[in-house]
């Protein structure tokens, strides 16, 4: 298992990972999310030993990485996908790495069968694409069959069939028992695949929680209603006991309000409606409004909205997302129970 | 830890399934053998203009004229042979499969002298057998004194040569940077300064001009040192150069 203690790395005056202490629970896909330098690769190279913490430590098992005999048999990583010799095929780039932890040769050819790269394995990876490269490099964290695999932005740079190649991949990895630590900036991405939730922002954890109490913290629906007669139908709406935000474009949003009801309390007082749907807003909503006090780098006026004002556009969700009824129940179905 | 005999293989799949490395040790067996035979070829045909004055003519370091060269080529496969992990930013990859770092650096640098001491011997051997055939009535036997020595002390300070600078690589950690400084170093700076009076002396303790005091035949009167403090010399330079790798690979952030 992997566990951070008050792990903290300081480049000159930035502080880029700040007292992060969190464990990563066995045998499920944890999603390790945060904006763009929130400090989420730097975690990642601590955890390998690559980068030396200012303070704090990192444990596997109870033993730094560096006493680990053969690591690669116990803990595989992607961090960068063309941190591959360009002269070097796939074959020998996996084979070199094989020897180095007496991992048996014919392992080499199994990871580039299965990550399906066997057809170019005695090619140069100089002229590999984002995604064979990605694939190489997923071949290469496998290559050990170790129980703990990590990767850094894996579906970055990816087409939308590398990306179901990646989520089915990480789901699989997880049923057999391992544990899976991946990194990403996309809540929608991670809503699909990851069990177990930690969030990063400037270095600071935000949050350590399972993904389906993110949810169910996060899913907040509402119901929005346009009227010509706004008056009447707040009016209505206090005696009835509800509450309306107003909403964008002189619309009005119900939290957590009932469609068929709040559509007969109109006909029932005789309001003309121009618009009554449901509104839900989206997971990535939730995490950037989470992280908004920490992002690192905001991009001119889009600052994160509410809940209450999502999807101006009126779609009901993040367009990656599924249908919400679907999605939202079945996260909620798997009741996973807090980890640590 | 890792085991070391695991490293050895997989630092010697690194480096011959390389182009670049594989090619710069073989453009350090043409160039020696090549322009070795070049000059001795001159050499026999105006053996006037060849011959020194007051000293006698040294045909094992005429075969040899070519290591000038033939080391930069070495220095070009010891940057390379370390710097190409730094340009790919596999080093990470290397470091996350041996996090031992020094016992991985060690382990490259024994592949790498390996390499470039088999290169180097078959090399130097063949030029000089190859130099003394062409120097026809002037050649010398390898049986003369100190003559057997000179061609093993060649290929060792190739070797060497090969050796500090894959040392001064992993100091800096960047392969272009590592070129930049040796190259120059070799070719220009060391040559420069060792011809500047006074300067002279201390340009007599450069790897390059110790090391090359291994392969004299024949001791002038005039030369600071002999063969085997220049071995000394340049081996010291050597386990610096390495030392001082090990010790920023140890303490950098990959």
């Amino acid at each position: 298992m992997i566990e951070l203690h008050g792990l903290t790395k300081r480049y000159g005056d930035t502080l880029a990972v700040d007292g992060l202490s969190f464990a990563v629970p066995r045998g499920v896909v944890t999603g390790f999310l945060g904006p763009n330098g929130a400090g989420k690769s730097t975690t990642m190279r601590m955890i390998l030993d690559l980068d030396r913490p200012t303070a704090g430590r990192v444990t596997l098992d109870g033993r730094r990485y560096g006493q680990l005999a053969e690591p690669l048999r116990y803990i595989g990583a992607l961090l960068e996908a063309k941190a591959v010799h360009p002269g070097r095929t796939a074959r020998d780039h996996l084979l070199w790495m094989a020897q180095s932890n007496r991992i048996p040769t014919h392992r080499v050819d199994e990871v580039l069968e299965l990550v399906g790269l066997s057809a170019v394995a005695r090619k140069r990876s100089r002229g590999f694409s984002l995604g064979m490269s990605q694939r190489l490099g997923i071949a290469s964290a496998l290559l050990g069959n170790p129980e703990i695999l990590m990767f850094d932005e894996p579906v970055n740079g990816l087409d939308p069939e590398g990306i179901v190649w990646i989520r089915t991949l990480m789901k699989g990895l997880a049923a057999e028992g391992r544990t899976v630590f991946v990194s990403s900036h996309l809540m929608s991405e991670m809503a699909l695949t990851a069990d177990h939730l930690v969030v990063i922002g400037r270095g600071r954890l935000l949050a350590d929680l399972p993904m389906a109490d993110f949810i169910k913290q996060n899913s907040r629906s509402a119901v929005r209603v346009r009227t010509p007669q706004p008056e009447l139908l707040l009016d209505v709406l206090h005696r009835a006991g509800l509450h309306a935000d107003p909403g964008p474009d002189g619309c009005y949003e119900v939290p957590d309000g009932d469609l068929a009801f709040l559509g007969e309390l109109a006909a029932d007082h005789r309001i003309t409606l121009h618009e009554l749907s449901p509104q839900q807003a989206s997971l990535e909503e939730a995490f950037m409004q989470m992280t908004s006090e920490s992002v690192e780098y905001h991009a001119g006026s889009a600052r994160p909205v509410g809940p209450a004002g999502a999807a101006v556009d009126g779609s009901p969700a993040a367009p990656s997302a599924p249908p919400a009824p679907a999605w939202g129940s079945d996260w909620q179905a798997r009741g996973k129970q807090k980890e640590n | 830890m890792a085991a070391f005999p695991a490293i050895l293989q997989s630092e010697w799949t690194k480096l011959r399934t390389v182009r670049s490395t594989v090619w710069t040790l073989g453009l350090a067996f043409v160039v020696t053998l090549g322009l070795g035979a070049l000059i001795c070829t001159l050499a026999n045909n105006n053996f006037a203009d060849f011959a020194p004055k007051n000293a006698p003519f040294d045909a094992t370091g005429t075969a040899f004229a070519g290591i000038i060269l033939g080391e930069i080529a070495m220095v070009v496969f010891g940057v390379l042979a370390v710097g190409n992990e730094y340009s790919s930013g596999m080093i990470r990859v290397s470091l996350a499969a041996v996090p031992q770092r020094a016992t991985l650096l060690i382990g490259k640098a024994v592949v790498i002298a390996l390499a470039a001491f088999a290169v180097s011997l078959a090399t130097v051997f063949i030029t000089f057998f190859t130099g003394q055939a062409l120097l026809g009535g002037h050649s010398t036997e390898i049986t003369e004194p100190h003559v057997l020595r000179a061609v093993f002390g060649a290929a060792g300070y190739l070797t060497m040569i090969c050796l500090f600078s894959a040392g001064v690589t992993a100091m800096l950690h960047n392969q272009t940077l590592a070129l930049g400084v040796l190259v120059p170093f070799f070719f220009l700076l060391s040559p420069i300064l060792g011809a500047v009076p006074k300067v002279k002396t201390v340009a007599h303790y450069f790897p390059d001009y110790a090391g090359q005091r291994m392969l004299l035949v024949y001791q002038e009167h005039n030369q600071p040192f002999g063969p085997g403090a220049g071995f000394l010399i340049c081996l010291t330079w050597t386990l610096a150069a390495l030392a001082g790798g090990v010790l920023v690979l140890r303490t950098r952030d990959a």
